[in-house]
């Protein structure tokens, strides 16, 4: 339905850590390959083996380049599906109520066979998370793998969305973000998790957790006190000061024998 | 008003059945469940009991529906109709593609066995194909290990018994610094990733030495853009620094390593550089409890550092002392190396700083006790939390082996190999150089070849020479050119059989190996090769069988096509025998078996093999009346021994219950079924670390069929094969090198690692790097086939560093031409930040030859797309005498790769539409066009 | 954006056709039968046809019907019924007029300001998108569509008075419009450091886009006018849709053909003009999901 839920019981999302994405891909092909074979329409290519391939993915992985004030660029890879956002802009456009966001778990849906293909909630979606899947004339978008989440056919452990289950890299966590005692809200807290485009006004149920600071042991080299000087200092200058000192420490050795 | 929202049912049927079986998408060998529905494979994910992935898939792993049903799939055996490269071909049945193969075969193996040159690619069953080799009596096989990373292999055997490459890990759970060395994805691609999670959930730092900022190196907390070619000269140096600082773990050295062997320091001794030994054998050392000379491995010895000994004329001084002589030289101190590596002395002197304050501030001990070699009994096991990892970025230069074998010598001088928190080893590995067999090469018409193949030489004697001292194999493998090439030279096959260097072949087989592009250097060359005619209009190489599963560049080159199945259509072992799929905690093997029933005329390349060496009669094929073993691989794979009780698959032996060793087992596929596809078996507690020296591993291994009594060994720091052939080099012995080669020889085969410069170009001209990279959602030239992973790279810009981009006067999709002393291409360009400023780079084996894989013909590519291949020459540019000189590591015969350097200049686009250069003629397709709208479910 | 025809023409034809519309139900001109019949059925036809249109990008127009259950949120639904209230409250004062030569001045009135309001509920779809910043302008872009639509409306109904108000007016806004949007983006403070979140690390750019292969997102909401361009197609549509009719109805002519083929150029380049807008106000619209694409 159109309107918002005035709130959901709780808030399923994706804490993406962009510290430790490698930018495999991984999570981009088994949602192509879950959802082709689940929810809804398959998610379909055009032109597959032709001149100019395409088709729908519900998740896709950006890279970005940094360049910092001081220091080498830094390259980050940038994983982007659906953030099953509070304030869903692409709910409130869509004129038929297929897509909608659910009470229980605030996941945002689209309920393929009211679709009419119109294309608007795409429009809204700042984050470019919703394809307008051209053989099925529906709209797709990320599910959470709301038919994998409670599944009761699937074992317990693999009650969690494909991507995150297949993650290599495990940069992908899954959990309820209402919660602040669940396991995802204490990775936001720690690591300053992060919205996308908070100016949109979205509200993202989604987290990003920002890359640790990098090439700290590049300062270490130039600032005026070597914190790790001390560990360097010779032994001795010269190659025989240097073989005096190996007797004297294997001496020191349990088992050496002075 | 109440919210409403529609019904969803989330509990929805996955599917009707689970196979699982191994991916083959590359050769990580991860574990996957292969979802069925109505018969069909409709979903695969990672299979969560499987020792390498442990639930977790990669792109392409995932994409394996995409690639088992991709349309490229070869139909039906082929035989040539055009000329070779055209694509021509006619489908024909197996019994005539046999026959053929047999005709071609069988009176070759009569007469002159070695005029068939069998070479495969990274398939996984080469103890299986050796074998097959090896009764068919030809010296000229291998795998492709020559061009792929036979540094990083042959400098971790040598040095430490085992490497890094998927034969070792670093120990994820207790590593607290992490240097990884030119990767970019590596064979161990999950685990990798899975490693690099676990340690940067809990903040552990990562360097990544690399002059590219993608991926791993992306992740990395510290990013080293080294110049290219240059960490053996950067490595030396942090030995340098850490061992003034005495920042290096004395106690290890003494005890695992062979640092306190003495070693000949009398110049004119034929014995100069060789250890001095017992009677035995056994190394000596002097024992710092006593002062007198003992063998490394007495109980109770305390093996000296410092130790020197004086026998009459001659010293003897400990390869530790050489070290010190070596290292302690200002020539590697960090202002001396800093402008050639591109790294700035103090983030070098910062570096080993961290490394020291780890390895030796961290580090911690595991309560386990284990007995050593020598019988001393520890009560625990000391960790050095220092990890490292490299692959090919290191070892794909001409100076690749010194710089593995740096890395190692690194590594052990901190005491972090085999010790918690370091790099450990997987099983069959710790296994010493000298517990591998050197290779055979004595070719007796009928009959088959005297041993295995391959090998580790441990000095001339073992090369693979002819009694006239000329190369007795194709490749020239273990000869003076390269003594150490443990894996073959499959780069030098084509180029060495077209020049007849060192002699014509008959038939040239190949499996699996995409010689006319992505695997060749000099591609447009080898085509030419592959093509050339004689005086008679006969093809230089007369015949050429090949086996591929996909309609490849390479199809098109052979005059005959068996077409195997999709890694999901057939049995496969993942052997022990082989390159297993262990874990540093376990021993684990695996099988492929077909979860679906081919729907073409293909057959298993491996039960084809069987077959023909059925129809041929091959020894080890046949009993003794003639009568066939086997019926095809799955039969072998079951019912084959190596050794008594020793066969392809540890799992399940004897009646299911035995592991390693055991009689065979006729349901031992079943019980691999049942388990998942896998085995795996644990190794104890006390056993985990120090494998080497560690009795109770050692015992295990013993066990277990890894080894028949145990093989407890030095790490060698000081590799003493290296010095017999400086030894020969300089006049020693009755094995001489041909002169030209004497100086590379003395220079580069130094039996204590050295850098030197690779500057095979020699030429001003060219002083930008080119490298490539493998895209991790992509394998070689596989990938493009497949519906889903050519959507994420269709085409290959070629990156360029900011600085070269303006300096050149270029913009993100402008065109290029790039020049190497070889030849040029043009390609588009992307400027990269992250980036070495003096490199360019491209992701690896995305261009495409018009009319190949089922693509169209305009592609992206095939038309944006390209290969740096072009660029790189399988020997060096001519010296003026008269002699061929590899583009290929002087001590294994590696290709170098990643020594390439070019020239870049700003081209006019091309017009009408995208092209890059060259533009190579459309081959025919052997398989018809696909469908080209995809929306691929199955079950309803 | 990537301009689609039949968003175009939607736009364009179902504004003039509401625009003629709004005019009628207040009874300009005060045509009755046949007349009548002509101007309804040129104003009904550009309305449903506009209509229609944009049903052709749907990828279900047979499920199109869905469209009017969600007025409570969607402009999108708001639309579709104001458009079909307009519509059938403006048959039925056109049956009046047409048939009964008799004019229901109150559903005259009602249908004049459901048309109108359709014309606003459109411009709203596009004003309401902050995704798009040069159409998320309140209220420059309703005042757009509206202004437009009563110039068009009065081009066609032949109230040259206040065409000519109207035209002014529309070419005020319009310029406005313009100048406004060139800072839109801009001023939304939306980067790709707000979209990455790394903006504080540095400058961001973007590196490898995610797919070398096209999609859904890169086709209809990436899509570049060149500057150059751009520029040339504002002054041909701002003089096709403004000037040319403005001149059309100022100069004084002679003669009533001259006049009625006058009125007939400032109609054709007026629609002319206004579809070249259109085509310049979708080409130009930046969605930000461009951002992550590096295209900016
Ligand atoms: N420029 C550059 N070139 C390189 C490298 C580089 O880094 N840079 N790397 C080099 C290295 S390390 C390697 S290993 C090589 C790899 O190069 P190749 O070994 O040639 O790799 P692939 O492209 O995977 O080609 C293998 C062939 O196996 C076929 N194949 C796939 N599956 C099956 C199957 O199930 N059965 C059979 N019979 N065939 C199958 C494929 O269709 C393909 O034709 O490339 C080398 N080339
Ligand atoms: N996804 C995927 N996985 C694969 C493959 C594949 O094709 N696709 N191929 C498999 C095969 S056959 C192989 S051999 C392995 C190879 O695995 P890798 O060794 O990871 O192979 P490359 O992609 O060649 O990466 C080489 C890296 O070394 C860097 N490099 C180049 N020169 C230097 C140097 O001088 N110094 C340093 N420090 N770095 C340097 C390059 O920038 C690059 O990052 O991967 C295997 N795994
Ligand atoms: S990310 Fe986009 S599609 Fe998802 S809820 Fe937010 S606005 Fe809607
Ligand atoms: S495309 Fe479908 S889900 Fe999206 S707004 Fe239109 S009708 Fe709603
Ligand atoms: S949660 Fe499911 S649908 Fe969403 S991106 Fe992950 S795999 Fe795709
Ligand atoms: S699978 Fe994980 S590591 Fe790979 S791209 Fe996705 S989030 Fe990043
Ligand atoms: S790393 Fe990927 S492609 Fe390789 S075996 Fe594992 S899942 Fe398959
Ligand atoms: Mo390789």
């Amino acid at each position: 339905m159109t309107d918002l839920p005035s709130a959901t019981q709780r808030q399923m999302g994706l804490v993406i850590d962009l510290d430790t994405c490698v930018g495999c891909q991984a999570c981009v092909i088994s949602c192509k390959g879950w959802n082709t074979e689940n929810y809804g329409a398959p998610l379909s290519d055009q032109d597959a083996y032709g001149a100019d391939p395409a088709g729908t993915f519900l998740n896709r992985v950006h890279s970005y380049e940094v360049q910092p004030d001081h220091g080498p660029a830094q390259l980050i890879h940038f994983p982007k599906s659906c953030l099953h956002c509070e304030d869903a802009p692409c709910v409130t456009v869509c004129p038929t109520g297929a897509s909608y966001k659910r009470v229980e778990d605030g996941i945002v849906l689209v309920n393929e066979s009211d679709c009419i293909g119109c294309g608007l909630c795409a429009w809204s979606c700042p984050y470019g998370a919703r394809e307008l899947d051209l053989a099925a004339g529906v709209m797709k978008k990320c599910t959470l793998c709301v038919d994998r989440i409670y599944n009761e056919n699937l074992p317990e452990e693999d009650r969690i969305p494909s991507c995150v289950r297949t993650c290599p890299s495990g940069a992908r966590h899954f959990g309820d973000l209402g919660d602040p005692t669940s396991e995802v809200s204490g990775l936001v807290a720690d690591r300053g998790g992060m919205d996308l485009m908070p100016e949109m006004g979205t509200k993202p149920v989604n987290k990003y957790l920002p890359p640790r600071p990098k090439d700290g042991l590049a300062a270490q080299g130039h600032g005026d006190i070597d914190l790790l000087a001390p560990l360097l200092s010779p032994v001795a200058t010269d190659a025989t000061g240097f073989l005096g000192w190996l007797d004297r420490a294997l001496d020191k050795l349990p088992g050496g024998d002075h | 008003m109440t919210f409403q929202q529609p019904e969803v049912d989330t509990s929805p049927p996955v599917s009707d059945e689970i196979r699982k079986t191994t991916c083959y998408m590359c050769a990580c060998r991860c574990g996957i469940n292969v979802h069925m529905k109505d018969g069909k494979v409709a979903y695969i994910e990672g299979n969560r009991d499987h020792p390498v992935n442990k639930g977790v898939l990669c792109a392409k792993g995932s994409a394996g529906i995409m690639q088992h049903n991709a349309p490229s799939r070869l139909r039906a055996p082929l035989k040539r109709v055009g000329p070779r490269g055209s694509g021509e071909f006619e489908e024909i049945s197996w019994e005539d593609a046999l026959d053929i193969a047999q005709g071609w075969l069988q009176p070759l193996r009569k007469d002159h066995p070695e005029k068939l040159a069998f070479f495969t690619g990274r398939d996984q069953s080469q103890s299986f194909t050796s074998f097959w080799a090896q009764n068919f009596g030809t010296c000229n096989y291998a795998a492709h290990g020559g061009f792929c990373s036979v540094n990083m292999a042959t400098a971790g055997i040598y040095t430490m018994g085992g490497a890094f490459w998927e034969f070792g890990q670093p120990d994820w759970d207790h590593t607290k610094l992490f240097l990884l060395f030119g990767v970019a994805e590596d064979h161990d691609s999950n685990p990798i990733k899975m490693g690099l999670g676990k340690i940067k959930a809990r903040g552990t730092r990562v360097i990544g030495i690399n002059p590219i900022r993608t991926g791993y190196n992306a992740v990395a907390d510290d990013w080293v853009g080294i110049t290219p070619g240059t960490d053996g000269l950067f490595i030396l140096s942090l030995v340098h620094v850490l061992m003034k600082a005495g920042k290096i773990d004395l106690d290890y050295l003494s005890r695992y390593t062979n640092a306190p062997v003495l070693v000949n320091q009398d110049k004119t001794s034929p014995d100069y550089g060789l250890f001095l030994r017992d009677d035995h054998g056994a190394p000596l050392v002097i024992n710092r409890k006593t002062g007198k000379l003992a063998p490394f491995d007495m109980y109770g010895v305390r093996p000296d550092l410092n130790g020197t000994l004086a026998m009459g004329e001659i010293t003897h001084v400990s390869v530790f002392r050489l070290m010190a002589d070596q290292y302690l030289d200002d020539g590697y101190a960090p202002e001396a190396v800093a402008e050639r590596c591109g790294i700035p002395a103090p983030r070098i002197r910062a570096i080993a700083a961290e490394i020291a304050r780890v390895a030796f501030d961290e580090s911690f001990e595991l309560d386990r006790e284990w007995t050593d070699f020598r019988g001393e009994t520890h009560k625990t096991m000391r960790g050095r939390p220092v990890s490292m990892h490299a692959m090919r970025g290191v070892s794909a230069h001409a100076n690749g082996f010194q710089t593995c074998r740096a890395l190692h010598v690194l590594q052990i001088l901190l005491g972090t190999v085999e010790v918690p928190g370091g790099f450990r080893f997987k099983p069959p590995y710790p296994k010493p150089a000298t517990a591998h067999p050197p290779p055979h090469c004595r070719v007796t018409p009928g009959k088959p070849l005297d041993g295995p193949h391959l090998g580790f030489v441990q000095g001339p004697e073992h090369l693979a020479l002819l009694n006239d001292g000329s190369p007795a194999r194709i490749d020239k493998a273990f000869t003076w050119e390269n003594p150490m090439s443990s894996h073959g030279l499959m780069h030098m096959v084509i180029s060495n059989a077209h020049a007849g260097d060192p002699y014509r072949i008959d038939t040239l087989f190949l499996y699996m190996a995409n010689m006319a592009w992505n695997s060749s250097m000099n591609t447009r060359g080898v085509m030419d090769m592959l093509t050339d005619t004689d005086d008679n209009g006969d093809y230089v190489i007369p015949r050429i069988i090949y086996s591929d599963a996909y309609s490849s560049e390479m199809v098109a080159y052979a005059d005959l096509i068996l077409p195997d199945t999709t890694y999901l259509e057939r049995h496969d072992c993942i052997s022990l025998l082989d390159r297993p799929i262990c874990e540093a905690d376990g021993a684990a093997d695996a099988i492929r078996w077909p979860v679906v029933e081919p729907d073409r005329d293909v057959r298993g390349f491996q039960s084809v093999l069987v077959e023909l060496a059925n129809r041929m009669a091959l020894p080890g094929f046949t009993h003794a009346d003639g009568s066939p073993k086997w019926q095809d691989y799955a039969d072998y794979i079951v019912n084959h021994e190596r050794k008594p009780g020793i066969g392809p698959l540890a799992g399940f032996r004897g009646d299911g219950s035995a592991a390693g060793r055991g009689a065979p087992n006729p349901a031992q596929l079943d019980r691999y079924i049942e388990n998942g596809g896998f085995f795996l078996k644990h190794i104890p507690e006390e056993a985990s670390y120090y494998k080497p020296w560690n009795r109770a591993y050692q015992d295990w291994a013993v066990d277990l069929g890894l080894f028949d009594t145990p093989q407890p060994y030095l790490f060698q720091l000081y590799v003493e094969p290296m010095r017999k052939f400086q030894l020969a080099a300089e006049g020693h012995g009755d094995r001489q090198p041909p002169d030209h080669l004497r100086q590379q020889i003395k220079d580069r085969m130094h039996p204590l690692p050295v850098w030197y410069e690779t500057a095979p170009h020699g030429d001003t001209k060219f002083t930008v790097h080119a490298l490539t990279q493998r895209p991790m959602a992509m394998y070689h030239s596989w990938g493009s086939q497949n519906a889903w992973l050519r959507q994420l790279h269709g085409h290959n810009p070629l990156y360029v560093p900011t600085k070269l981009m303006r300096e050149t006067g270029l913009q993100d999709g402008d065109w290029a031409r790039v020049t190497s002393p070889h030849g040029a291409i043009t390609v588009p360009v992307l400027e990269m930040a992250a980036l070495n400023e003096n490199t360019v780079w491209t992701w690896n084996a995305i261009g495409k030859r018009k009319g190949a894989w089922a693509l169209s013909p305009d592609a992206p590519e095939a038309t944006r797309g390209f290969l740096l291949n072009h660029l790189i020459h399988e020997l060096l540019p001519p010296k003026g005498d008269g002699l061929r000189w590899a583009n290929s590591d002087p001590i294994t015969g590696q290709a170098a790769w990643f020594d390439l350097k070019v020239r870049i200049e700003k081209t006019s686009p091309p017009k009408d539409r995208p092209q890059s250069a060259p533009d190579l003629p459309e081959m025919k397709s052997p398989v018809p066009p696909p469908s080209q709208d995809l929306a691929w479910k199955v079950g309803s | 954006m990537h301009p689609a025809p039949s968003v175009i023409a939607f736009t364009t034809l179902s504004g003039l056709g509401f625009g003629l519309l709004f005019f009628l139900g207040l009874g300009m001109p005060a045509a009755r039968g046949l007349v009548a019949f002509v101007f309804y059925a040129i104003a009904f036809g550009l309305a449903v046809g506009g209509l229609l249109a944009s049903t052709f990008h749907l990828g279900h127009p047979e499920r199109a019907w869905k469209a009017f259950s969600q007025w409570r949120s969607s402009w999108l639904s708001r639309e579709g019924c104001c458009a079909v209230a307009a519509l059938l409250t403006m048959a039925v004062h056109a049956v009046g007029v047409i048939f009964f030569d008799h004019r229901l001045r109150l559903v005259g009135g009602a249908g004049a300001m459901l048309s109108l309001g359709t014309v606003f509920t459109t411009s709203m779809i596009y004003a309401q998108l902050k995704t798009v910043p040069r159409w998320n302008m309140f209220p420059l872009t309703p005042a757009l569509f509206l202004s437009l639509s009563l110039a068009g409306g009065a081009l066609l109904a032949g109230q040259d008075g206040k065409a000519s108000g109207f035209l002014v007016l529309a070419g005020v806004t319009l310029l406005a419009y313009w100048y406004q949007g060139d800072f839109a983006f801009d001023d939304s403070e939306t980067t790709l450091a707000t979209a990455t979140g790394l903006g504080a690390r540095g400058q961001v750019r973007a590196f490898e886009p995610p797919h070398t292969g096209s999609n859904y997102l890169l086709r209809e909401m990436v899509h570049e006018v060149g500057r150059k361009h751009s520029k040339r197609l504002r002054w041909i549509g701002f003089s096709l849709a403004i000037v040319v009719p403005l001149l059309c109805l100022l100069i004084p002519v002679e003669g009533l053909a001259l006049k009625h083929a006058l009125a007939g150029v400032a109609v054709l380049s007026h629609i002319a003009g206004v579809a070249c807008t259109r085509w310049l106000f979708f080409a130009e619209a930046e969605h930000v999901v461009g951002l992550y694409y590096g295209k900016r």
